[in-house]
């Protein structure tokens, strides 16, 4: 179902909208349009569906659009033409063109928003920070309290509940722009770079409390990130922005598989591959294994033995070698070392790659109970390198 | 050359017009305002006054210890007000005080509000600098002599001119405070729902607050150092005795009533000096 449909949406910032517009539909780019009539293009023609429960992230460098289009939904920025749709209920309200009174009923009960810099109130307590929003939903003062206090303990900073924001260290004061969010109880929930201001090591542990906060509430996030490795770590589904529009979008295994430009390409070449790709999309298929006669021929004298394209046992000269059925969280310190795993298709490349480690030997991926194809240290390199990308090898 | 100085351009003499069409068209309004200003000062000071000099040192001692906990700032206030006492001038110091006291009010009344409307509208703003330029450059006795006029004798045309010259602090800095709130702090007052009242009050306000705050301070100091130049128009107070001074070449209550200016000046400056504005100093 879907909580946010963001349809042909342009954002012009500047007063010669009515010559802007045209000019973007010749044609003319950004920087065109800037020497032609001042005006800025924020966005162009963006189109994106959020459903409900789905984190999707707008990646791109600074300048791209993101942020400008995260804005777009709560109508912090006004669209020059297009419709953004948020769900109140059972309607879908049209926050380009929606009067003040829905405007502030969606801001208030529909549509909660993080900021990259915090954006906290630095004369206020954090309690008072978190039940900000909560004000301005018009709940009484003791009610508001209690509730800002439960949202503290679930960020886990109850203890700090009366300091001012500056006696706190950034991802702190994250986790309080965070509470203050949640505490709004909307559905929708903007965040624009929310852990980009951040160290390393913070960042990563609040993108883990993130991953695990909207596992309990199940809300529908749009999340800004200039960092791939962010968006693919936390994103049901990314779109990538160039110079004001939407150039991909699709889910992370996708975007890494198959980039569609040399922008998309520059971001996955130096992002970590192993949190993304599955067995699939690394494997040697079947079909580009040499069969005879039902036999399939492996490194180190050993070779498979298939029936129906289902596997029935690995051997090697000596004999059977033992074979063992991967599941998820299995302990593999207990299992013999000589032993062939088989693994399903949808293995994440972090698990086969542990597993490798592990066994030194290649693993056989099964589908439906038949052998789809088999994973070695080829096909990791090949991820690794990079060289998997649809263009690379359609170009070479 | 000499055509120049022939043709001389009447500019004062369209001042004089104009305020001579003032004393006629509007005499009505300014003897309103004038004589309820005036009935509003002198039973302010009558009041004070009346009551013994030691209650008085004791509820402002009160005051300012509910407002800083400074021990030091207490013996200080204490030994300033005695001190005066002794000089044969806190009659004079009420008279300084409570004026100061009222400019400022009316001051900031005024002038924050016209800040906030100039920070929301920067048309409003650039109209506004030269004006504030001007009420804070002209030299003060040049207008004390139409408000003299239109007021007549006494504290009220002091108490105008005082306003005229201190309320571009408030508005300046008001104005200043408002239009540097973060963009981020708006964003997200915005995002979480606040009206543009809403926005004022809760985001805006408290954020310009510091800056609010300083213009207050300034706004009283000077206000004090225009209540002195007052007492040429019949204002009563602390200027009185150093116009006198001046006038009869009398070192000794030039002297006296210089240092109790001094004083009122420093135990105002320390007062204001609210705790959360202590980064503006």
């Amino acid at each position: 179902m879907a909580v946010v449909t963001i349809e042909n949406v342009d954002i012009v910032f500047g007063d010669n909208k009515a010559q802007t517009l045209p000019l973007m539909d010749k044609g003319h780019s950004r920087d065109e349009i800037i020497g032609m009539t001042g005006d800025v293009v924020g966005v162009q023609n963006a189109s994106i569906e959020v459903n409900e429960g789905e984190i999707c992230v707008l990646m791109g460098l600074s300048g791209s659009g993101k942020s400008t289009l995260l804005r777009a939904v709560n109508g912090l920025n006004k669209i020059a033409r297009g419709r953004c749709l948020v769900r109140d209920g059972d309607n879908m309200v049209d926050m380009a063109k929606c009067d003040d009174a829905t405007l502030r009923h969606m801001r208030t009960h529909r549509v909660s928003m993080v900021f990259q810099s915090f954006a906290l109130m630095p004369w206020l307590t954090v309690l008072e920070n978190v039940a900000f929003g909560l004000e301005m939903q018009g709940m009484p003062k003791t009610e508001r309290l209690i509730k800002a206090r439960e949202q503290l303990k679930m960020v886990s900073l109850d203890q700090w509940a009366d300091k001012k924001p500056d006696e706190l260290s950034g991802g702190m004061r994250q986790r309080v722009g965070l509470a203050r969010a949640f505490a709004m109880d909307t559905d929708v929930l903007l965040m624009d770079e929310p852990f980009s201001a951040l160290d390393p090591l913070i960042r990563t542990q609040l993108q883990d409390e993130l991953i695990e906060l909207q596992r309990r509430l199940n809300k529908t996030i749009i999340f800004v990130s200039h960092d791939l490795d962010e968006a693919l770590k936390i994103g049901t589904k990314i779109a990538i922005m160039e110079s004001a529009k939407i150039i991909q979008e699709d889910t992370p295994e996708q975007i890494v598989l198959n980039p569609a430009t040399e922008y998309v390409e520059n971001f996955v070449a130096h992002t970590n591959p192993l949190n993304v790709l599955l067995g699939n999309s690394l494997m040697t298929p079947l079909s580009e294994l040499a069969i005879q006669n039902d036999k399939v021929i492996m490194e180190n004298g050993m070779w498979l033995e298939l029936t129906d394209e289902k596997l029935t046992s690995v051997q090697n000269l000596e004999g059977e070698v033992p074979t063992v059925s991967w599941t998820p969280n299995m302990v593999l310190d207990n299992i013999p070392n000589n032993a062939i795993f088989i693994v399903p298709a949808n293995i994440a490349m972090r698990d086969a790659v542990n597993i490798r480690y592990h066994s030194k030997h290649f693993m056989v991926l099964e589908e439906n109970e038949k052998c789809v194809g088999i994973l070695n240290d080829h096909n990791f390199y090949h991820a690794l390198l990079g060289k998997h990308f649809g263009r690379d090898t359609n170009a070479a | 050359m000499n055509w120049l100085t022939d043709n001389k351009i009447p500019l004062g003499a369209w001042m004089e017009n104009f305020v001579d069409w003032l004393v006629i068209a509007a005499s009505g309004f300014f003897d309103l305002i004038s004589i309820v200003l005036e009935t509003m000062i002198v039973s302010m000071v009558d009041m004070i006054e009346s009551a013994h000099p030691l209650v008085v040192i004791g509820i402002i001692l009160v005051g300012v210890w509910f407002l800083h906990r400074s021990i030091g700032l207490l013996v200080f206030i204490t030994a300033a007000l005695l001190f005066i006492i002794n000089m044969g001038y806190w009659v004079e110091t009420i008279q300084t005080l409570v004026l100061v006291v009222s400019a400022t009010t009316i001051s900031v009344l005024i002038g924050v509000p016209i800040g906030i409307a100039a920070a929301h509208r920067p048309w409003l703003y650039t109209m506004l600098r030269p004006i504030l330029d001007l009420m804070q450059t002209i030299p003060t006795f040049v207008y004390l002599i139409p408000t003299l006029i239109l007021f007549g004798l006494g504290y009220v045309p002091g108490l105008i001119s005082t306003i005229i010259f201190a309320i571009a602090a408030p508005i300046r800095l008001t104005y200043l405070g408002v239009s540097k709130v973060p963009n981020e702090l708006l964003e997200a007052g915005l995002a979480f729902g606040c009206t543009k009242s809403k926005l004022l009050y809760k985001v805006e306000l408290p954020a310009a607050m510091p800056n609010i705050m300083a213009g207050v301070t300034q706004c009283i100091m000077l206000s004090l150092s225009m209540v002195v130049i007052a007492a040429l128009v019949g204002a009563d107070g602390l200027g009185k005795p150093v116009v006198r001074a001046l006038n009869t070449v009398n070192i000794s209550q030039g002297f006296e009533a210089g240092i109790a200016i001094v004083l009122v000046a420093i135990m105002l400056d320390r007062i204001c000096k609210s705790p959360s504005a202590k980064s503006e100093g």
